[in-house]
């Protein structure tokens, strides 16, 4: 019988996973006890469900097909700045919704520049509020992640194939029947899942472009029926409804093989023979072109109109930036805890990890909705606003960063688990001579991702928050509603730099060697 | 003195048997073709692996489950036999205490084995600014200050050409020499076999035989033997 002895205590491992399955499932019994019957629900709250699966559908559709091309451009073609374009890509993921919604308001809304021009055009302009606008923001946030999904699958294309391809003189069609369109057939549905996955628990872009009866997630819905109607049981009855979307999507993402986003095949075009027409080139110029505007130009309207609005903010801006300071330092610190603890406990027992990763079905409003009503029972909820936001908040980001600690944990331990057993290199001393050194990378990244995510979330803090308690993203949510939009655009600015500042410090920290 | 008392240890349908002794003292290689089991059988002794009958016993006393840093034994692995984020004086420290808070008398006791295996003035380099000699002379160091009487040996120098190979066999043989330490190690190689061990312990198949005197089986190889080095 193998043997292995455990240098580290398991427990903190135990207590983080039934505190993930307390807040993920734990949260989910309480809505479940609390939920009305099913006749409560109205015809708008079925609208809400229909209108939640089916802006997903389109979202992640859209977001897949448009990044086939973009993709292909990205893969087979190097031009000065590819890299950086790359790095952009992945930018969207620790973007504060709130900004990206009042950068896209800035080039798409009323007064935006492309409504200009297509005024100036005699076209009818298009809408941001409703169903058009909440595409247009998920597009925004998931083309970019498709397009990297992608092009890791053209990375992983072993270059051998082109050349065969070159020396059989495929055309291009052959070429998209033989090797590219096999591995997309690979590849997309599980992209489309995910992305699916991601939209149907879509709140801040329906909080802002939604809402009405025919623009209603139902997140929007739960939060609607906490907030206007103080109705704990049809809140808990729709939330509810959200997990059981979100369950099926997850099952069904499940089936299919989700590549990971890494850094793997992303560096170096794949040399190809078939590039060099000009009309290929003209595709693939096209392509890149307006992915880049698409997402460089609502940042760099959020920068230009925000410079303005930047030194004249009132003071509740600067406190609720505070704030939001240090529920994301709070959310990173807890979010690191508890992946450490998982990934230590998951080298003895794997399911472990699995218990981490729930949280990637689970939804932030569904998990606040159910504190609410276990809080309510014994406090003030509102005094908990920036704890419960923080560690809701680190639960979410778990699934991402137990992807990063748990591989970097299990080779440490391969690698040096024996010398340092033989060592008696044991608990604590282990932890901070071994793990901690060989997992900074890792650590460093993690806690820039949950601190960037926390810093911008507008979910929870929505439910809890009094009026003088905001969070940055939530109090950027007020200025928009009175249409101070200068005041947001200056506080966008000042969100966005936080983040990525958080992002890069952070990681930065863990790139440096000690 | 080291005792395999009615070893045995399953794995699949791999079987590791061992039941012999090996006198105090002895320089033991311990050699076999690949996949017989040299390397579970270090790992038994090591405490990595538990035997699923039968024990291993230091001067009489049985291992039983000890773990691995319970247990009179210093190592070296293939690879990763020193920590690559750490310096050359704190890799040999960890010999001396695994906290690394290192007492003025023990600092000086690192520098003392760093000189004694020639990396004077090396103390502050990462393994990675070291050639691979080197780090064989940073683990055999750090062996030094173990002060453990029992050195496993996996393999340790198989990165390392011929020439160095046989300088680090040799530092290793004086290392045990000034311990005073038993040692057992594995190799491929019967030029090493030559060059450092007394004793031999033939591995096939799972079944590891007594050790025998080198020469004697020189002179007379069992035909696992000949086939391995293929004369």
């Amino acid at each position: 019988m193998a043997h292995r002895v455990f240098a580290i205590r398991l427990w903190p491992g135990l207590i983080a996973a039934a505190l993930v399955a307390a807040l993920s499932l734990g949260t989910l019994g309480v809505v479940a006890l609390r939920a009305e019957s099913f006749s409560t629900l109205s015809k708008f709250d079925w609208m809400a469900v229909r209108f939640t699966v089916v802006q997903a559908l389109i979202s992640a559709g859209l977001s897949v097909i448009l990044a086939v091309p973009v993709a292909r451009g990205l893969a087979r073609r190097d031009f000065y700045g590819r890299r950086l374009l790359i790095t952009l890509l992945g930018a969207p993921f620790i973007l504060p919704t709130i900004v990206a919604i009042l950068g896209l308001t800035a080039v798409f809304g009323k007064t935006g520049f492309v409504s200009i021009a297509l005024n100036w055009a005699g076209l009818e302009p298009i809408s941001i509020y409703g169903f058009h606008g909440v595409i247009l923001a998920h597009v925004f946030f998931n083309l970019p992640l498709a397009t990297r999904l992608l092009l890791q699958g053209w990375g992983a294309i072993p270059s051998e194939r082109f050349r065969l391809a070159a020396s059989l003189n495929f055309s291009p069609r052959d070429m998209f029947r033989h090797i590219e369109g096999p591995m997309l057939k690979e590849i997309m549905p599980g992209a489309f899942a995910v992305i699916f996955l991601i939209c149907t628990t879509s709140f801040a872009v329906a909080l802002t472009f939604g809402g009405g009866p025919k623009a209603t997630t139902v997140e929007l819905a739960i939060y609607e029926a906490f907030r206007y109607d103080f109705n704990l049981g049809k809140a808990s009855l729709l939330a509810l409804i959200q997990v059981v979307i979100c369950a099926v999507a997850a099952f069904v993402s499940l089936k299919f093989r989700v590549p990971q986003v890494g850094g793997a095949g992303l560096d170096r075009p794949v040399q190809r023979f078939d590039v060099h027409k000009l009309s290929a080139r003209g595709v693939d110029l096209f392509w890149i072109m307006m992915v880049s505007l698409f997402l460089l130009l609502p940042l760099l309207a959020i920068v230009l109109r925000g410079a303005y609005g930047v030194f004249d903010l009132p003071i509740s801006v600067w406190s609720a930036a505070a704030r939001s300071l240090v529920t994301a330092l709070g959310s990173a610190a807890l979010a690191i805890i508890l992946s450490l603890s998982l990934s230590l406990s998951a080298l003895r027992w794997r399911w472990l990890e699995g218990i981490g990763m729930t949280a990637i079905a689970a939804s932030p409003l569904v998990m606040g909705t159910g504190l609410y009503i276990v809080l309510f029972a014994v406090a003030d909820p509102a005094d908990w606003a920036l704890f419960i936001t923080a560690l809701v908040n680190a639960v979410m980001s778990l699934p991402f960063i137990l992807r990063a600690i748990g591989p970097a944990l299990a080779t440490t331990e391969r690698t040096y688990g024996r010398l340092s057993d033989s060592l008696g290199l044991m608990g604590w001393t282990r932890v901070r001579l071994v793990l901690w050194p060989r997992l900074r990378g890792p650590v460093g990244f993690s806690a820039g991702l949950a601190a960037a995510l926390s810093m911008g979330d507008l979910g929870v803090i929505a439910l809890f928050a009094r009026p003088d308690s905001a969070t940055l993203p939530l109090q950027i949510y007020r200025l928009m509603g009175s249409y101070r939009v200068d005041q947001a655009m200056g506080a966008s600015l000042l969100l966005l730099g936080l983040s990525l500042a958080l992002f890069y410090i952070f990681d930065f920290w863990g790139r440096r060697r000690a | 003195m080291l005792e395999f008392r009615n070893l045995r240890l399953t794995q699949g349908d791999f079987t590791l048997t061992a039941d012999f002794q090996v006198p105090k003292g002895a320089r033991v290689a311990v050699i076999g073709p690949s996949g017989a089991g040299k390397s579970t059988l270090l790992s038994l002794i090591g405490g990595f692996e538990t035997p699923d009958d039968g024990d291993i016993l230091w001067r009489g006393k049985p291992f039983g489950l000890s773990a691995p840093f319970e247990r009179p034994i210093s190592h070296l692995f293939q690879d990763n036999t020193l920590f690559a984020h750490m310096t050359a004086a704190q890799n040999v420290g960890l010999g001396l205490r695994p906290s690394l808070r290192l007492s003025k008398s023990e600092q000086s006791a690192v520098s003392e084995a760093l000189r004694a295996v020639g990396l004077e003035g090396l103390e502050t380099r990462r393994p990675g600014a070291l050639s691979g000699g080197q780090q064989s002379r940073v683990a055999l160091a750090r062996v030094l200050v173990q002060q453990k009487p029992l050195i496993l040996l996996d393999e340790p120098f198989s990165a390392l050409g011929p020439a160095m190979r046989h300088e680090m066999i040799d530092l290793a043989k004086e290392v045990s020499e000034r311990l005073g330490a038993t040692m057992l190690m594995v190799t491929h190689d019967v030029s090493d076999v030559d060059r450092f061990a007394d004793l031999v312990i033939w591995v096939e198949g799972g079944t590891c035989q007594p050790p025998r005197p080198w020469a004697e089986m020189k002179a007379d190889p069992p035909q696992g033997l000949l086939d391995y080095i293929g004369t």
